[in-house]
C-alpha cells in the first residue's frame, strides 16, 4: 500500500494491510503534528506535494527496502492538504518475520522519505506561515 | 527550439507567483537552462539556487541532463514531508 491522500490516514487499515501470518514482527511509524517548533506554538501544518514523482519515490523506498532486508508487507501512506495538531500526516507498517528487519527497514524508511520523497510542508502560526527549510528569504547553511 | 513545462512549489511557488509555467528554450539545452533562466528573470531565486534541486519527468537530474521536447521540468526545494 503506497498512497498519497486528502483525508485522515486510518492506521488501523495500514496496519491490516501488512499483517500476513508469516510475520512475527510490524514495526509501525506514525508522524504527527506537533504543536511547537522552533520556541513558536504551531497551529497546523499544510502538505503539499509533487504527486507522480513522490509516488514514485516512495515506490522506490519499498524497493530499496525489499533489496536490504526480508520483509513481508510494506505500507506507506502520506497525507496532504491541512493536517491538525496530533494528527498523522505519516503511517509507514513493516511486517517481518523478525523484528529487527521490522525495525530497521521502518527507520530507514521515513528516514529517506524526509530526503527524498518531493513533499513540503507549511508551519501554520498564529502569526504568519512558513513553509519548512526556508528560513525568511535566503536559505540558512 | 524547445517547449517544456517547468512546475513549481512550496516557496518557489510563492516567489514565481505561479505553479507552473511554459519555457522555449534553444533545442540541446541542458537542464540548468531552465535554472538559469528563472534565476533572470525572478531575481529573488537566485539566492536559493543551489539548494534547488531539479527533476525531469518525475526523476531528479543534474543541471547537465539534455531537455527534450515536451518534458516536464520540475524545481524541487528542499523537502519536508513526514
Amino acid at each position: 500500500m503506497i498512497n498519497i491522500v486528502r483525508h485522515p490516514i486510518d492506521v488501523q487499515e495500514v496496519l491490516r494491510s501488512v499483517q500476513v501470518p508469516e510475520a512475527g514482527a510490524i514495526d509501525i511509524f506514525v508522524g504527527t503534528t506537533r504543536n511547537h517548533s522552533s520556541g513558536k506554538e504551531v497551529l497546523s501544518l499544510e502538505y503539499e506535494a509533487y504527486e507522480p514523482m513522490a509516488l514514485k519515490e516512495m515506490e522506490k523506498i519499498e524497493n530499496k527496502v525489499r533489496s536490504r532486508w526480508a520483509v513481508h508487507r510494506f505500507a506507506m501512506v502520506h497525507r496532504v492538504g491541512r493536517v491538525g495538531i496530533g494528527e498523522a500526516s505519516i503511517v509507514i507498517a513493516v511486517s517481518a518475520s523478525h523484528r529487527r528487519e521490522a525495525f530497521e527497514a521502518c527507520h530507514y524508511a521515513i528516514d529517506t522519505l524526509k530526503r527524498e520523497v518531493p513533499i513540503w510542508k507549511r508551519e501554520i502560526f498564529a502569526d504568519g506561515e512558513m513553509w519548512v527549510g526556508f528560513q525568511g528569504e535566503e536559505p540558512q547553511e | 527550439m524547445i517547449t517544456v513545462n517547468v512546475r513549481f512549489f512550496a516557496t518557489v511557488k510563492d516567489l514565481v507567483g505561479a505553479d507552473e509555467i511554459e519555457l522555449m528554450l534553444e533545442e540541446g539545452a541542458l537542464a540548468s537552462r531552465v535554472l538559469d533562466h528563472l534565476a533572470e528573470r525572478y531575481p529573488r531565486l537566485s539566492g536559493w539556487r543551489k539548494h534547488l534541486r531539479l527533476a525531469v519527468n518525475s526523476e531528479y537530474a543534474e543541471g547537465t541532463r539534455l531537455l527534450q521536447d515536451g518534458d516536464e521540468v520540475a524545481i524541487i526545494p528542499p523537502v519536508s514531508g513526514g
